[in-house]
């Protein structure tokens, strides 16, 4: 079975000579369905670059990219954009909703620029809704909604269709910790439902809601968090206190 | 966790059984601090014997009786909310001397070091953030007890991660140089006075 993404010896080098940049070098990832995983590392780490690149808004020096099996250096410009649109979900740190159209029409929209019927695509915009629990609230504009309900259509949008990878770059943006830990609660969510998913943030307390955290340093992937055990050795330690 | 001011804190409402205590305890601190019945009774006599609560009248099975707080009780209660913990640090903090001994020590990498802390307690964290994550926004109780743990868990990321720019930035600490032993002093004259 073909994984929703993987990352073999990804390496990124931005301009040559003297002022050669290594942005990540020989980068191995590999992410599961219905895994969250969580990229940390400090400025500069190549924490970004990472997600740009597995989702093929960039392209890698040296290395594999592959999503759902496919290999995207070996395809076209066009069939990359095209996978892009059907394959991967994106959120954005200030959501990006468009101000014109209502709540089902973002979250249709991926679907509508590839070439999807309206019909079809608003019925697969309402059923991300419904997931995001934030159906009811179809029909209203961008600024109809509060910023929890913005978030909701952001990640309803992410995840419209068929798609099996959602990649968010510091998804809570300046949301005060409560806010932001509902971010997280629906990415969470999200990935549980079948979706592969990698969020890239400098907070700890974000990170922590994800299966895995992957460290990066200098642009290597220098450690990860093993598989946490269950949480009733915590409350075996409270009780001992 | 004080444990006779969280019974005194029910009690607040309403007289209540022994049994009655140790559930609405478990429950309401999300039972992230189980409580033996035993524990409940002992800490029932001690504020009694301490005129903090009182029981029914008429002697009874010590889970028949019922206890109230007295007035005493109350003030205690309501005093003890507002004292601030003790917030001072301990007198040691056992990461903080293990990253200043790692410095002094040749061919030891303080990148992997703290790195290694680091993913120790975000494991940790993780943990947490599942029993969050596994009870739904609902429980607030629950949600007050886990982002507790989860910030004082955070500020110690956070005390890593200024380590490792701090670090960066200077150059390698070299350890101090031998002190030469201090020449003995000649015995002082006698001043005449």
């Amino acid at each position: 079975m073909t994984r929703p993404l993987e990352l073999r010896q990804v390496s990124k080098v931005y301009g040559s000579g003297p002022s050669e940049v290594h942005a990540l070098s020989a980068v191995d990832l590999s992410v599961e369905r219905g895994e969250l995983v969580a990229v940390m590392g400090p400025s500069g780490s190549g924490k970004s670059t990472l997600l740009t690149i597995a989702g093929s808004l960039e392209e890698a020096s040296s290395g594999q990219v592959l999503v759902d099996g496919l290999d995207l250096a070996t395809v076209s410009r066009s069939e990359r954009a095209t996978m892009r649109r059907r394959s991967i979900g994106y959120v954005f740190q200030a959501f990006n909703l468009l101000p014109g159209l209502t709540a089902v029409e973002n979250a249709a929209l991926p679907l509508e620029l590839d070439g999807i019927s309206a019909k079809a695509a608003r019925a697969a915009g309402r059923k991300a809704l419904e997931a995001l629990d934030v159906a009811e609230r179809a029909d209203r504009y961008p600024d109809e909604l509060s910023g929890g309900e913005r978030q909701r259509v952001a990640i309803a949008r992410a995840i419209v269709g068929e798609r099996g990878l959602l990649l968010a770059d510091e998804p809570t943006g300046a949301l005060d910790s409560v806010n932001g830990e509902g971010v997280m609660r629906l990415l969470r969510a999200a990935t549980k439902r079948g979706v592969a998913g990698v969020v890239v943030t400098h907070e700890a307390q974000l990170a922590s809601w994800a299966d895995r955290v992957v460290f990066l340093r200098d642009g290597h992937v220098v450690d990860q968090t093993l598989a946490p055990p269950g949480p009733e050795s915590l409350l075996a330690a409270a009780d001992r206190r | 966790m004080s444990v006779p001011h969280a019974l005194l804190a029910l009690l607040s409402e309403g007289p209540k059984h022994g049994l009655r205590l140790q559930n609405e305890f478990e429950l309401r601190t999300g039972n992230a601090w189980p409580l033996n019945v035993g524990q409940v009774y002992t800490t029932l006599q001690r504020l009694e014997r301490d005129g903090l609560v009182e029981t029914d009248d008429g002697a009874g099975e010590r889970s028949q009786k019922r206890y109230r707080i007295t007035s005493g009780g109350a003030q205690e209660l309501a005093g003890w909310l507002r004292t601030p913990p003790a917030l001072v640090p301990p007198p040691r903090d056992e990461l903080v001397i293990k990253v200043l001994v790692a410095l002094q020590v040749a061919g030891s990498d303080i990148h992997e070091i703290l790195q290694v802390h680091r993913r120790h307690v975000i494991e940790i964290m993780q943990r947490y953030t599942r029993i969050k994550a596994e009870a739904g926004p609902d429980d607030v109780p629950l949600a007050l007890v886990t982002d507790a743990q989860l910030f004082r868990l955070e500020a110690t990321v956070r005390w890593l991660d200024a380590a490792e720019v701090r670090l960066t930035q200077l150059p390698p600490l070299t350890p101090p140089a031998e002190v030469e032993e201090p020449p003995v002093p000649a015995p002082a004259e006698e001043v005449s006075r």
